[in-house]
């Protein structure tokens, strides 16, 4: 292979390395704490954003390491990793709260599961509820895999004082068919005067499962990650995978990997928006879009042999071909939602009843989510300009051209009209790839390399989604990291229902529908 | 309101015929009576607990009411509280995290109740097994009736387990 020249970013002093065969332009480098405080200064100050922060344990690589930190950014250039080396004695990291406040519960988590801690700020544990000890870190490489107690927790809630202001508990288990976490209200009347979330629940140790997999079996876990992303997680991963591989999938592979992932946006686009019609009682809503979205999977199953095309991407390529007859169908399908669609947007444009209850709901201002640092759907209704197939377009979203999705009013409504704009965006790319998609193999042979690193990284329908892979000596995984977009914007809901009606919550929670499995990990 | 009634005739009634039980999926004897049985085949309430699963089960569930499967017009509906329900609906392997919430669900939910677990997590702990954050299986923390394995089970798939939770015994049924 070519030796790389060294790069630098924001006039930074730091000499990153060029990865290889990754299909998002991808550098790394390692740094000492100050170079890390100081490019975190200057991507704050260029409007680029942390893409994902976490832990290793790197004393089975090398005997005279320690721990290290990873934080990646999103650069105009592509994809940059930050690797901060700690000692083995006493991992402290630096807080980087102060310029993204998002990175607050990925620091929390390095801290619960390596036991490297930030140097100050926030240190309530975040994926621990005392259910084993403060001093077991689960993905250290020398403690063993055992269970113990389970306790109650007492969690240090921020405590809201006041006249007549009192506390409303929710959760873990919530009253419907959701996702458990738990949410503490603190109201004054109806008003919600603050919600602090306390997640974390479904932390089933997914990490730590990873390490000593195959690289091609580690995809299944992957995808199970998050369920309703499980097209996206699988082709991070697979993505991850070929670069510690060398290889590229063929073409024709990439193409119906885009295939998936849109229809994978539309299902739950669908789905969303007949929820939202739900929760402002419009149950005509809800059925009309799960009729749609029943649609969907069905064809979904009958082409591809799974509803949500689970285990349909695998590192190498995917495992389905396409065929005319199945071409054809799509179209069809696609030319049928186009049309409904329009019915069902005219009708909730027109129902003052829902436009009552969507139109300033649960608001994050642009300045706010610039703040906050929301990213993907919920980051594109209160206009911040984060989509990966646009920014940085892996093939064929390179040939594809999607347009990007922008409303400003970062509320409930605009949250269901990026919705509606994607669907139709998508029907569009999906058309767009049946007339284009090349011939070819669809699957190639990945064979895992020893103590190398892949990084994947794809826009999911919430957001975007890395995954980053290391191989140990033995070529197996080593450490495999997954991060959720939710990650980021969970946070911004405890903001966007700020002086909203207890009442609207569901409403708010739902426009935003992030995954609790997803960080949870 | 005439786009939405225009909609809703064009559409007619979608609803497809519901799919026998599977008494292959229970795990236990029945225990319930026969005319309990009756009782519940015609008014069943479930609540649903998702103790740690990767919500792939969830979007099954949730398609359970849509128009297609209208699990409401069995009878069937979900409840928003374990004391109001006859069935616990358990997906996932159960987290360490979650393991006293779902006791407490269990027994809040008033006798005589019933437990299925769904997916191949719930069934037998799955690809995340145990471990030091996952006790595994649904019955390794609380009593199961039915296993509906799968991943995720499909709406029928579901509905056949649920029903079956519902169903006498074969050798029962058989010496009636
Ligand atoms: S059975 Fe499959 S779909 Fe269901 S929770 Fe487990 S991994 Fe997800």
């Amino acid at each position: 292979m070519e030796s790389q020249t060294p790069m630098q970013f924001l006039n930074q002093a730091i000499e990153f390395e060029a990865l290889a065969d990754h299909a998002v332009p991808t550098y790394a480098a390692c740094v000492d704490e100050a170079e890390l405080l100081a490019f975190c200064d200057a991507a704050h100050a260029g409007g680029r954003r942390i893409v994902a922060l976490w832990g290793s344990d790197e004393r089975n690589r090398e005997a005279r390491l320690g721990f290290a930190l990873h934080v990646a950014f999103d650069l105009a250039e592509g994809l940059a990793c930050l690797t901060l080396p700690l000692s083995a004695e006493a991992p402290v990291f630096p807080d980087l709260c102060a310029r993204f406040p998002a990175v607050n519960r990925m620091q929390r988590a390095v801290m619960d599961m390596i036991g490297a801690r930030p140097a100050s700020g926030d240190v309530r544990p975040w994926l621990r509820h005392a259910n084993w000890p403060a001093d077991y870190h689960p993905l250290r490489s020398d403690v063993p895999d055992t269970q113990h107690a389970t306790q109650n927790e007492e969690y240090a809630f921020v405590r809201v004082e006041g006249d007549g202001v009192h506390e409303v508990p929710v959760g873990p288990i919530h009253a419907g068919i959701i996702e458990p976490g738990h949410f503490r209200f603190s109201v004054m009347g109806e008003n919600v005067l603050r919600l602090e979330q306390r997640l974390g629940w479904k932390h089933k140790g997914i990490e730590r499962r990873f390490a000593g997999m195959g690289l091609g079996e580690g995809v299944c876990l992957a995808g199970r990650v998050s369920g309703d992303s499980t097209v996206a997680y699988a082709w991070a991963y697979s993505q991850a995978a070929e670069a510690i591989g060398a290889v590229a999938p063929p073409p024709r592979a990439l193409w119906l990997r885009a295939l998936l992932l849109e229809r994978e946006r539309i299902v739950n686009h669908l789905g969303d928006l007949g929820y939202l019609g739900n929760d402002v009682a419009l149950a005509f809503g809800l059925m009309q879009f799960m009729r749609l979205k029943e649609d969907w999977v069905r064809l979904n199953a009958r082409l591809f042999g799974h509803r949500f095309m689970m285990d349909r991407i695998v590192p190498g390529g995917v495992t389905v071909d396409l065929d005319d007859a199945g071409a054809h169908a799509i179209f069809t399908q696609c030319e049928a939602l186009e049309s409904e669609l329009r019915t069902l947007k005219n009708i909730y444009d027109e129902h003052a009843g829902l436009q009552d209850r969507f139109l300033t709901t649960g608001r994050v201002t642009p300045q706010l989510a610039k703040l906050l640092g929301v990213i993907g759907l919920a980051g594109r209704a209160s206009a911040q300009h984060w989509d990966l197939r646009c920014n940085h377009a892996c093939a064929p979203y390179d040939q594809l051209t999607p347009r990007i999705a922008i409303e400003r009013n970062g509320d409930v409504a605009a949250r269901a009209q990026v919705r509606f704009t994607e669907i139709k965006e998508s029907l569009h790319l999906i058309r767009k790839i049946l007339r284009e998609i090349p011939v070819g193999e669809v699957r190639c042979e990945v064979r895992s390399e020893a103590d190398k690193r892949g990084l994947g990284w794809i826009e999911g329908w919430r957001g975007d989604i890395l995954v980053a892979v290391e191989t140990g000596t033995d070529g197996k995984i080593r450490r495999c990291h997954c991060h959720d977009p939710s990650w980021q914007n969970w946070p911004a809901l405890e903001h966007a229902v700020i002086d909203n009606i207890v009442p609207d919550f569901p409403l708010i929670n739902k426009s935003f529908n992030l995954s609790y499995a997803g960080p949870d990990l | 309101m005439f786009p939405m009634l225009r909609q809703i005739l064009r559409n007619g009634i979608v609803t497809e015929p519901a799919p026998d039980a599977d008494i292959a999926l229970r795990v236990t004897a029945q225990r319930l009576s026969e005319a309990m049985l009756a009782q519940l085949g015609r008014a069943l309430v479930i609540r649903h607990v998702d103790a740690g699963s990767c919500n792939a089960c969830e979007l099954e569930i949730h398609a359970l009411n849509n128009p297609y499967y209208n699990l409401e017009a069995l009878g069937i509906k979900f409840a928003a509280s374990p004391r109001h329900a006859d069935m616990l609906l358990v997906t996932g392997p159960v987290a360490k995290n979650m393991e006293i919430a779902v006791k407490r669900a269990y027994d809040a939910t008033p006798e005589p109740r019933l437990v299925v677990a769904v997916g191949d997590c719930g069934c037998t702990g799955g690809i995340f097994g145990e471990s030091y954050a996952s006790c595994g299986r649904v019955a390794n923390v609380i009593p199961v009736d039915v296993c509906i394995p799968g991943c995720p089970p499909t709406p029928l798939q579901l509905m056949q387990g649920i029903l079956a939770a519902l169903a006498a015994d074969r050798k029962q049924a058989e010496q009636e």
